[in-house]
């Protein structure tokens, strides 16, 4: 057990040093200088040559690399080319917003997803299971953003009950932030839910077929007291591997709702530094995006550890 | 019934002798009939071999018994087992869940998967003694368990219970799977081929234990296997089912002996390793079993039958020769001329 944690630790580390050198890499080998295109062509030659020199781009790639490295470790990334706005304060700011709108989108996907899933799974055969998985059939082929233009209509312009876009970080006024949390939150989930809900099925429809549910109902447990005490746990790890993927995917991929309900969050943000060609602002996000990504990854491991006690045996 | 924790194994002083009786049993799938009208009974106490070839209907006549029977499959008929007050074809998940793992419990073939991988072994068998409350609490249960383990031969039994089944061996497995199968001294075992996937060493050890577990509770057992020789070391009568029915039955030495139904003749010749053919090859059924719900009308095995005439065309009856032996065939292999070889020595070789 130690022994894979260890293990899984290195990769973690050893994939974010990777992962960062990419970063740099690609960024470095993208044509243009950053200064240049930070000022515009019509700058002068000094300008360009004094803004290289503040922000160290006339240093060796080496010497960048490491003096980038070293502002993310100490969570200071230092200024931008463009705006010359603290980039840190400007990523917290919008990682939190993302990660409140995406963190409840994807419990709001779990409440909705896993029930629905299991009902589906154990009335396959009846006509409830199957209306059911139509539905979710339906809702996988919704885009979020129609999901979210509908929630708005209905809700926001129709019933009049919740704004129809907007944020409010939840210090500042936490009924209004609830209000504008929700429906941006629920065209997420729900979208989610209806792609997890097939995932969800589909492994608890595996684990109903296994032999150790058939003795489990040998024992004498009702058909559903065996799933839940025998088969959800061992359902749980295809499940858990598609929720680390999409919950990862989603921290850029929550853009469009981002957009739809004008939420300033980290996939609007990547969006706007690209159009600014504020390209430092660009490799953070890219960087900060793989950072969540390996993370979660490396999360999703740890939860298998957990369920699965074949792999806690560690590799030889 | 309401699951009062009892100490006695079964409640079944009502009715004489008879365990399980099973009348009229059809299994059937869509409009195919996989099991027809089989019938039998199974004293306290008794051990019951049930062997034939694979496809002839054995393991879901156990199934049925169990009401554990795969999804689309129906039974009809009745299973009555002594000490409940149902029947058991066509009982509620409610009143089966109470009689599985207690009164009746069941083996299985396959003891790689029949184990949760999720879930440490002592909980599994403590379990079993939970649900049916025949141990108060948590920590008696598991008291249970460890000692469950130490019967069924496992070294180190306290340790056993806290690992998980992939830390240990197929036989290992399975003497796990026969511990939460004994646990509640059940009326009943039935155990469908659980030597069969184990390696030829630990079968023999494994059989020992399970004839040892049901003895030592006075339990009954119901055994399926296709090893003849397995049959003879185990049980005391045996019950041979071919194409969905049931073709002969007997105590074990009189029908290895002298079989009277020509598949049972079949099966015997056929696991005698040393009698070959005028071309030198091990002696065979001919054919092979026809696929679930194909078998031919009248005698299901005429079709693969050296003896078989128009007469079989019509379902032969069945023939009693005894309290608890007969058979179903119009032309029987003669009682004194019978080449039946004595106990057969090995597994049966020939199958479809």
């Amino acid at each position: 057990m130690i022994v894979r944690l260890v293990q899984r630790i290195a990769i973690l580390l050893a994939s974010l040093v990777v992962s960062s050198m990419l970063v740099f890499a690609f960024m470095a080998v993208l044509p243009g200088d950053p200064a240049r295109v930070a000022l515009g062509t019509s700058a002068s030659d000094s300008a360009v040559a004094q803004l290289r020199e503040q922000f160290g781009l006339d240093q060796p790639l080496v010497v960048q690399y490491l003096h980038w490295v070293q502002g993310l470790v100490t969570f200071d990334p230092g200024n931008s080319y463009v705006s010359h706005a603290q980039i840190g304060p400007q990523i917290a700011d919008r990682l939190q917003v993302t990660l409140w709108l995406v963190g409840t989108g994807m419990v709001l996907a779990c409440i909705l997803a896993i029930p629905m899933g299991i009902l589906m799974a154990v009335r396959h055969r009846r006509p409830s299971g199957l209306i059911l998985s139509a539905l979710s059939q339906v809702g996988v082929a919704v885009p979020a953003f129609l999901a979210g233009i509908l929630l708005i209509t209905v809700f926001a312009v129709g019933l009049g009950w919740l704004p129809a876009n907007g944020w409010t970080p939840p210090a500042e006024d936490p009924a209004l932030f609830l209000k504008q949390l929700v429906l941006p939150a629920l065209s997420l989930g729900m979208v989610q839910a209806a792609m997890l809900t097939r995932y969800v099925r589909s492994a608890v429809l595996d684990v109903l077929r296994e032999d150790y549910l058939r003795t489990a109902r040998a024992k004498g447990l009702r058909p559903t007291q065996a799933l839940l005490r025998h088969g959800l746990r061992n359902a749980a790890v295809p499940v858990v591997t598609v929720l680390g993927l999409h919950l990862a995917t989603l921290l850029v991929g929550a853009v469009v709702i981002e957009r739809v309900f004008v939420i300033p969050g980290l996939g609007s943000l990547l969006l706007d530094s690209v159009s600014n060609r504020d390209l430092i602002v660009v490799q953070d996000v890219v960087m900060i995006i793989a950072m969540a990504v390996l993370l979660v990854n490396f999360l999703v491991d740890l939860v298998y550890l957990v369920i699965d006690p074949r792999l806690r045996v560690g590799a030889s | 019934m309401t699951p009062v924790p009892d100490t006695a194994p079964a409640s079944g002083q009502g009715s004489p002798d008879d365990v399980l009786s099973v009348r009229n049993l059809d299994v059937t799938v869509g409009g195919r009939t996989l099991v027809e009208d089989v019938d039998f009974t199974i004293r306290a106490g008794e051990r019951v071999g049930l062997i034939g070839e694979s496809g002839s209907g054995k393991s879901l006549t156990a199934l049925s018994v169990m009401g554990l029977l795969p999804e689309g499959l129906r039974a009809t008929g009745s299973v009555r087992l002594a000490g409940v007050g149902h029947d058991l074809v066509g009982a509620d998940e409610a009143r089966m869940s109470r009689v599985r793992g207690k009164e009746i419990a069941m083996v299985f073939q396959e003891p790689m998967t029949a184990l949760n991988p999720t879930m440490k072994v002592g909980r599994q068998i403590a379990e079993v003694l939970l649900i049916h409350r025949t141990r108060p609490d948590r920590a008696s249960a598991r008291a249970a368990a460890v000692e469950l383990l130490a019967q069924v031969g496992l070294p180190d039994p306290a340790t056993a219970a806290d690992a998980y089944p992939h830390q240990f061996s197929g036989g290992q497995r399975q003497r796990v799977v026969l511990a939460i199968a004994l646990a509640n001294d059940p009326a009943l075992l039935v155990c469908d081929e659980p030597t069969t996937a184990l390696d030829v060493t630990v079968q023999a050890r494994v059989l020992d234990l399970i004839v040892r577990g049901v003895q030592d509770r006075r339990s009954a057992m119901l055994f399926i296997t296709h090893d003849l020789a397995v049959v003879a070391t185990a049980c005391e009568r045996v019950m041979v089912m071919y194409g969905g029915r049931l073709v002969e039955s007997g105590p074990v030495q009189e029908v290895f002996t002298r079989p009277r139904h020509r598949y049972t003749q079949g099966l015997i010749g056929a696991s005698d390793l040393t009698a070959v053919d005028d071309r030198g090859r091990l002696v065979t059924i001919g054919g092979s079993v026809p696929p679930a719900g194909q078998f031919p009308a009248g005698c299901v095995f005429r079709n693969r039958c050296t003896q078989a005439t128009e007469a079989c065309a019509t379902r032969p009856d069945w023939i009693s020769t005894g309290p608890d032996s007969g058979y179903a065939c119009f032309h029987p292999v003669p009682e004194s001329g019978a080449p039946g070889t004595g106990t057969p020595a090995i597994q049966e070789a020939g199958r479809g």
